[in-house]
């Protein structure tokens, strides 16, 4: 709840929205006849069109990445820390333009949209979305705001997946790729636990077969759990100690199930909060998007042939305890890049905070990604 | 203007060479290179603000630790492997060495002589270890822990079958001069050296 915008805000944003009605051809064979996409832009272009960057988000995020919608907003955007006048993504320098990827549930198209063939909203008829299928999506609201090459595309997590495949599947309109905490596919680990999520979800009894819309509730219990687990993944082993530790609530124990423990009693809000704001379809959704993704898997199974055909430079940080997307991950993106010789730079930050740090005011963190967006602000101002 | 000692390397390495830079510092020699040579190159570095400096100047670095060697980088890669005044802070300098060779067609190193005879007057009436403007550090804490002398690295080449394809000692200026080239081992300050297997 800001009582006045801070100065190194975007301040007040409003959410946009670009609709298309020529079809989308889906990777899976089906194909979204119109679809909505919701975004929102910080910043100004400039007369060269040079400046634009994309900003991709992660699982659970959206389109709203910076500044504040109201000044009832308890919080700013998801990546207020870094997208702002002065921060990492200089919005006095670059125009931002920052997506809610289709399947999503804060006004794109999604799983509780309303199906036009139907008038029911999709539900589990709604086709299946790749990263693939997202950055088509995007390519084409680019089309319409006349930005025919990113200054950069850049993402944590699932969002580095997208600058990915960007950087391969439109090399000419990408001069920058950042790739952060992310992976070049997922592990079986990551599966197992995105499959536990989905689990939780898909047995819950409200979840009617993913119709639940119609039955005027949700899987609340398994979008709880789905989060819940999830959130373990983000967090590291160090920062739940240092957090929480094995802290009680009430200072001793009572010898049943009810919530003792501190770190019981926040994953469950988290759990809680989340199951409240997001969709159980879209979360199923996003998580196969996440198992989904391989490159190089079209090129032989080799990553070094899938960057073959990229031309833009990477930028690749890692986090120290981040497990769910650890250093050695990036670094397997990093040798790729250098093995077919692209222009790459790789940072792996030191910190506790794990998988989450990318969304983290860590000062080092911020230091070398600003210093690596001021050079990309120099090179689309000349160019 | 680049360090003294760079624009020696600077010239050994010809256009459009693939060079990799252990160490590669805030990336001034790279920066040079892509400038003058047109050479593609990449530094491994491991401190931060060196590399936000790469990042500033648009120079390729990646943060890696040459101590946990070069493994992530296939054979002959590169065409030279560059690493300047920092042989002699590594843990295996010869582990090192031979990795460089292993991925680089040629090797190009600078080290501080510690066979020079300001170095071996000092520990020699003083009964101290060295301290100089190239050596500003206590015993017990430099970074440099491996420090050796002309006649032991080409001792070292020498027996691990390594060529030595052009060699620059030169004073503290950098400059090169009649006593260095007569007796480098005892008048050089540092030694430049361009090896292959």
């Amino acid at each position: 709840m800001p009582e006045t915008i801070p100065a190194d805000s975007v301040g007040l944003i409003k959410p946009q929205t670009m609709h298309f009605d020529q079809p989308l051809e889906l990777e899976c064979g089906r194909a979204l006849a119109s679809c909505d996409l919701v975004y929102e832009t910080y910043g100004q272009l400039n007369a060269a069109r040079s400046n634009a960057v994309l900003i991709c988000h992660a699982l659970s995020g959206h389109h709203h990445a910076a500044g504040y919608h109201s000044m009832d907003d308890k919080r700013p955007g998801w990546w207020d820390n870094c997208i702002g006048p002065g921060k990492a993504i200089d919005t006095n320098r670059f125009f931002v333009v920052s997506i809610n990827n289709i399947g999503g549930c804060h006004g794109s198209t999604g799983p509780s949209s309303i199906n036009p063939e139907s008038g029911q909203p999709w539900g589990p008829d709604f086709p299946m979305v790749t990263v693939k299928d997202w950055v088509n999506s995007q390519a084409r609201l680019a089309d319409r705001l006349g930005i025919k090459r990113w200054a950069a595309v850049i993402g944590g997590s699932l969002g580095g997946m997208q600058a990915m495949q960007w950087a391969i599947d439109y090399p000419d309109r990408v001069a920058h790729a950042g790739v952060i905490a992310s992976a070049p596919k997922l592990s079986a680990q990551n599966i197992a636990f995105n499959e536990v999520a989905r689990q939780a979800i898909l047995t819950d009894p409200n979840f009617h077969g993913g119709r639940y819309y119609l039955h005027d509730t949700y899987p609340r219990q398994g979008l709880i759990l789905a989060r819940m687990v999830g959130h373990i993944t983000y967090l590291s082993d160090d920062a739940m100690r240092a957090k929480f530790g094995r802290d009680l609530r009430s200072g001793r124990f009572h010898f049943g199930f009810d919530v003792e423990f501190q770190v019981e009693s926040y994953l469950r809000h988290q759990g809680e909060t989340f199951s409240r704001n997001f969709d159980a379809n879209t979360y199923l959704l996003m998580t196969k998007a996440l198992d989904y993704y391989d490159p190089a898997r079209y090129f032989d199974n080799s990553l070094v042939k899938a960057l073959e055909a990229t031309t833009c430079k990477f930028l690749v940080i890692s986090f120290t305890t981040d497990w769910r997307f650890s250093p050695s991950r990036s670094e397997e993106i990093v040798n790729a890049l250098v093995e077919v010789g692209r222009d790459v730079s790789y940072a792996e930050i030191d910190t506790d905070k794990g998988h989450d740090a990318f969304l983290v005011k860590i000062p080092e963190y911020l230091k070398l990604f600003g210093a690596y967006m001021h050079r990309v602000a120099n090179e689309a101002e000349t160019h | 203007m680049l360090r003294p000692d760079l624009e020696i390397i600077r010239q050994w390495i010809p256009e459009n060479a693939r060079v990799l830079d252990l160490g590669c510092g805030s990336g001034s020699l790279l920066e040079n290179l892509a400038k003058t040579r047109n050479v593609q190159g990449y530094g491994l570095e491991i401190d931060q603000s060196n590399i936000a400096a790469c990042f500033e100047r648009g120079v390729n670095v990646i943060e890696q630790d040459i101590d946990q060697g070069l493994g992530n980088i296939r054979d002959k890669r590169f065409d030279y492997v560059v690493m300047t005044q920092a042989l002699q802070a590594i843990h295996r300098p010869d582990l090192v060495l031979s990795e460089m060779l292993r991925v680089g067609r040629e090797a190009i190193i600078t080290f501080p002589n510690f066979g020079h005879w300001r170095i071996r007057a000092y520990l020699g009436l003083k009964g101290r270890m060295p301290v100089s403007t190239s050596l500003p550090y206590q015993w017990y804490d430099t970074p440099n822990i491996h420090l050796c002398t002309v006649r032991d690295f080409e001792t070292h080449c020498t027996k691990n079958g390594f060529c030595i394809l052009q060699r620059e000692v030169v004073d503290r200026h950098h400059q090169s001069g009649p006593l260095t080239r007569l007796l480098p081992n005892l008048f050089g300050e540092v030694a430049l050296y361009r090896v292959t297997r």
